[in-house]
């Protein structure tokens, strides 16, 4: 009776432990399902994404390990048709097993609130009129890499422009109007986002980052990229019939390359933009067998000073 | 006491020698009864099932590759917006108030449903959804294209020009459907409340009824905020109003608010049940008392009470400011605790059990490990970052189909199995059962567990064309989908052969405890020749009390 006892408590034990480093490993190999870190907020995302990850293996393996053991160690013996122990409960079992999951929930709120707090992405607070009573910081100082200075001051305000189907970005300082998203490293980043139709979504993934875009809503957005290099902007707000061509490149480069790429457009003359929406369509107009149903006709392509 | 009349309807003479109502004409004509109803709307909306399902394999024949090229942009569109909307309205929903119609008046005692006749006009509701909604199919512009949820402007972007167009038969037969919910509803809530047996006090009923009863009165509260935003998207839609559509100063926000009022808490509309058909089923198999009877009974409750007011999770990243998205996060990850303890008492249920793997045990435990799975996945999306990030992409996706599909479907398999014999009076045949365990159980991981990565690379849903780095995955998801699409085959085939074939079924074929199990197979038309009286809680495996104080046990 007692050895019973011991080696089930060694069992259980090991099983934990077993479990625990599962878990672990499985949490550290979360950032190799995501993108590249292109931005401030990534860091921050990914490490809580790992946590959670972490946090759910362990009780994934947990209760499934636990629903194996019985279905391999609890079987019915072929012709015994007798009842298991009649146990209807337990009130310390209970009351641990409802206080692990309120502990939990606040753990994982907690921390997800910090990270929110340090993204710091603005949105649509202007919507219901009410003041954002939590006193955001943003994820500014996070890259510790980058120098001190070049973070001070933010990008002015980038216009972003979504319609059916095309992205169009306005520099406003210069007046320069692209279909490609050129952002400076290391800046705090400030969007205007708005649409001329429906709803729309601003999401790129590299950046772990996304907001919706409301027709007659001016919404703010911010971030901070850190990580140069060529990334694909998506429409992430289901848009009607080519939704899904709707993309854009965003290109983050260095400060001075970046100053070098708006005086540069600034010299080109406006000309009108690819648009793969446009073209799609224009294409089954000219069929002479029409296979879909009709569709909204794309919004006319943007005129742009650089096509991208 | 023979002969009762229902509602005034004097059922035929031969009907009342306990007979069956297993005649196959009565299951295709209009019945008071509410165990053919019971019946009617579980075939009828397994044929939508598998309409559903066309559409989904045409949507996984699209996405093996990256180009948009099996079918035209619309066609996906009108797919995916059709295959949700049929999975949801005519595939779960019905099939749940199905089991409810047949298994609850047996349940606590009762003859019938409180108002038959309503029961029977809420079912015949359903075919007419589904007529209109295929329908729309025929219509100048095809069915409509904007996604289940239909959020304007989108769903008012009519290019057409004609007033009878898809997003309008769309709206029609939502509206129908959400009726025949009420109707249902009321009749649900007033059944469990007024018609239960002598002796059966709230604590005595099994844990389904719980269930049925918890998911009935979020029906109640939710449907008439539903209602009231199809009928004013219907009104911008054909009269020209401004209520949502921005063109003319509307809120399409405002839009969002009315409609995830009512479906966040209609996905606990859809789950309940399940999880009340769990804890009918681990008990049997496992041959024990269900652990911790009343917490999993007010759990129930608890869960359809916060379930109202979570809705904004759906929309953190819409037109919501920060500090609603965090209040809601707060909701929302609140839901886990009841959640968790109902998954405590299975697995506390199951643990030191004596285990039977039969078809119906099998498909519960597959149900419930992949329940767990979705439970940790959707509190990763109620945290607001990472929120942010996977919204709207296959992360969402691969989510809600390990609940719509790893859960709902794979424990609806389960109470089908299970019920099978005291519905039909024949046994099925196990190993086509656990052939078809197997063949759903790899299909559904294969199918959606790539959904996972995918979206955490940042694919959208709703896309008829992708980059081609998502390729990999999404070959896994199709093949693992179209494995899927097999499964149902020895799932129809078992069925089918057996209700004509089977081994007669005795009244009680799993030595299970509940009043269904103490009548025979089918039950008689009537239920109960004479009304039980219940003197014990409803899970005395182990404890061999009777159950009730008139009826042989
Ligand atoms: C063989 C089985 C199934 C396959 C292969 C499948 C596949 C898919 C695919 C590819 C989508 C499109 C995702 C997107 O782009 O948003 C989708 C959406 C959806 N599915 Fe399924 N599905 C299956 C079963 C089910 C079941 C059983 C249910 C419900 C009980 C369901 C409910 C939904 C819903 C609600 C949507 C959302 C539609 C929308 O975005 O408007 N699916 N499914
Ligand atoms: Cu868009
Ligand atoms: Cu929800």
């Amino acid at each position: 009776m007692k050895i019973q006892k011991i080696l089930n408590i060694l069992t259980l034990l090991t099983g934990a432990i077993a479990v625990t480093v599962t878990s672990l490993w499985i949490g550290k190999q979360a950032y190799s399902w995501l993108p590249p870190q292109a931005a401030a907020e990534s860091l921050l995302i990914d490490d809580l994404i790992s946590f959670l990850v972490t946090l759910g293996s362990f009780i994934f393996l947990g209760v499934t390990s636990t629903l194996m053991y019985s279905v391999i160690f609890h079987r019915a013996i072929k012709d015994d048709f007798t009842d298991g122990p009649a146990i209807e409960g337990n009130i310390t079992l209970e009351v641990v097993w409802t206080a692990i999951p309120v502990l939990l929930v606040l753990w994982i709120a907690g921390y997800s609130y910090q990270v929110y707090e340090q993204m710091g992405i603005q949105g649509p607070s202007e919507i219901v009129h009410l003041h954002n009573p939590l006193g955001m910081e943003s994820a500014y100082a996070e890259p510790k890499d980058a120098p001190a200075n070049t973070l001070a001051e933010p990008v002015e305000k980038i216009d972003v422009l979504a319609k059916q189907w095309a992205w169009v970005f306005h520099y406003p300082e210069r007046d320069i109007t692209s279909t490609e998203l050129h952002l400076p490293s290391d800046r705090r980043i400030r969007l205007a986002l708005k649409s001329q139709d429906v709803l729309h979504g601003f999401y790129i993934p590299a950046f772990r980052l996304k907001q919706d875009i409301i027709p007659n809503h001016a919404i703010d957005f911010e971030f901070t990229p850190i990580r140069p290099g060529k990334y694909r902007l998506t429409d992430s707000q289901y848009s009607g019939t080519y939704f899904a061509t709707m993309q854009a490149n965003v290109v983050v480069e260095s400060p001075e390359d970046y100053q070098q790429w708006l005086a540069q457009a600034a010299t080109q003359k406006p000309s009108v933009a690819k648009n793969q929406a446009a073209s799609e369509y224009a294409q089954t107009s000219n069929q002479s067998v029409q296979t879909g149903w009709v569709t909204v006709p794309p919004a006319a392509p943007p005129l742009v000073n650089s096509p991208g | 006491m023979t002969n009762v009349p229902i509602e005034g309807i004097l059922l035929p003479d031969e009907k009342h020698n306990h007979e069956s109502p297993s005649n196959w004409k009565e299951y295709f004509s209009f019945s008071t009864d509410h165990k053919v109803i019971g019946i009617q709307y579980l075939v009828t909306s397994f044929f939508f099932f598998l309409v559903g399902g066309i559409f989904a394999m045409v949507m996984r024949g699209e996405l093996m590759t990256p180009e948009s090229d099996l079918v035209d942009r619309t066609v996906y569109n009108g797919m995916f917006t059709m295959h949700g909307t049929v999975m949801l309205f005519l595939w779960t929903f019905p099939s749940l108030v199905g089991f409810a119609n047949y298994l609850v008046p047996l349940m606590i005692g009762a003859r019938d449903m409180a108002f038959p006749r309503l029961n029977a006009v809420a079912f015949w509701m359903v075919p007419v959804v589904g007529i209109i909604m295929m329908g729309s199919f025929f219509v100048p512009g095809g069915p409509a294209q904007a996604g289940w949820w239909s959020y304007p402007p989108v769903s008012l972007q009519n290019p057409t020009g004609n007033l009878i167009n898809g997003q309008v038969l769309w709206l029609l037969a939502v509206a129908i459907s959400g009726v025949s919910s009420i109707m249902g509803a009321v009749n649900f809530v007033t059944t469990i409340v007024k018609m239960r047996a002598p002796g059966m006090g709230f604590f005595k009923m099994p844990l389904f009824v719980w269930a049925v009863f918890s998911a009935q009165i979020i029906q109640l509260f939710g449907l008439p905020a539903l209602t009231a935003g199809a009928v004013m998207l219907l009104l911008d839609l054909t009269a020209g109003t401004a209520f949502f559509d921005p063109a003319k100063g509307g809120n399409p926000v405002m839009f969002e608010h009315y409609f995830w009022f009512y479906s966040h808490p209609a996905v606990y509309v859809i789950i309940l049940p399940i999880f009340g058909i769990f804890s009918e089923i681990f008990p049997v198999y496992s041959r024990k008392p269900l652990f911790g009877y009343k917490v999993v009974a007010v759990s129930s409750i608890l869960i359809a009470v916060v379930s109202g007011i979570v809705w904004v999770h759906h929309m953190y990243v819409s037109g919501t400011p920060g500090w609603m998205r965090l209040i809601f996060m707060l909701t929302t990850m609140f839901v886990s605790v009841p959640t968790g303890i109902k998954v405590f008492a299975w697995v506390a249920t199951i643990w030191g059990g004596k285990l039977r793997l039969n078809t119906p045990m099998l498909f519960a435990l597959g149900a419930l490990i992949m329940f767990v799975f979705a439970g940790i996945t959707g509190i990763m999306l109620s945290s607001v970052p990472v929120d942010v990030h996977v919204n709207n992409t296959y992360f969402v996706v691969g989510h809600f189909h390990y609940v719509l599909y790893g859960t709902v479907t794979m424990g609806l398999y389960a109470a089908i199995y299970h019920w099978f014999p005291k519905m039909t009076g024949r046994m099925y045949s196990e190993s086509w059962g656990k052939i078809h365990f197997w063949l759903a159980f790899i299909g559904t991981n294969l199918n959606f567990l790539p959904m996972h990565p995918l979206g955490l690379q940042g694919m959208l849903r709703r896309v008829a064309s992708y980059a081609p780095e998502y390729q990999y995955w999404n070959i896994i998801a199709s093949l693992g989908g179209f494995l899927l699409g097999m499964s149902t085959l020895p799932f129809i085939f078992n069925m089918v052969i057996s209700w004509m074939q089977g081994e007669k079924a005795p009244a009680n074929p799993w030595r299970a405890i509940g009043l269904e199990w103490l009548v025979s197979s089918p039950p008689p038309v009537e239920n109960f020749e004479e009304i039980p009286i219940i003197v014990s809680e409803p899970y005395g495996y182990g404890k061999s009390e009777p159950l009730t104080a008139n009826l042989p046990e």
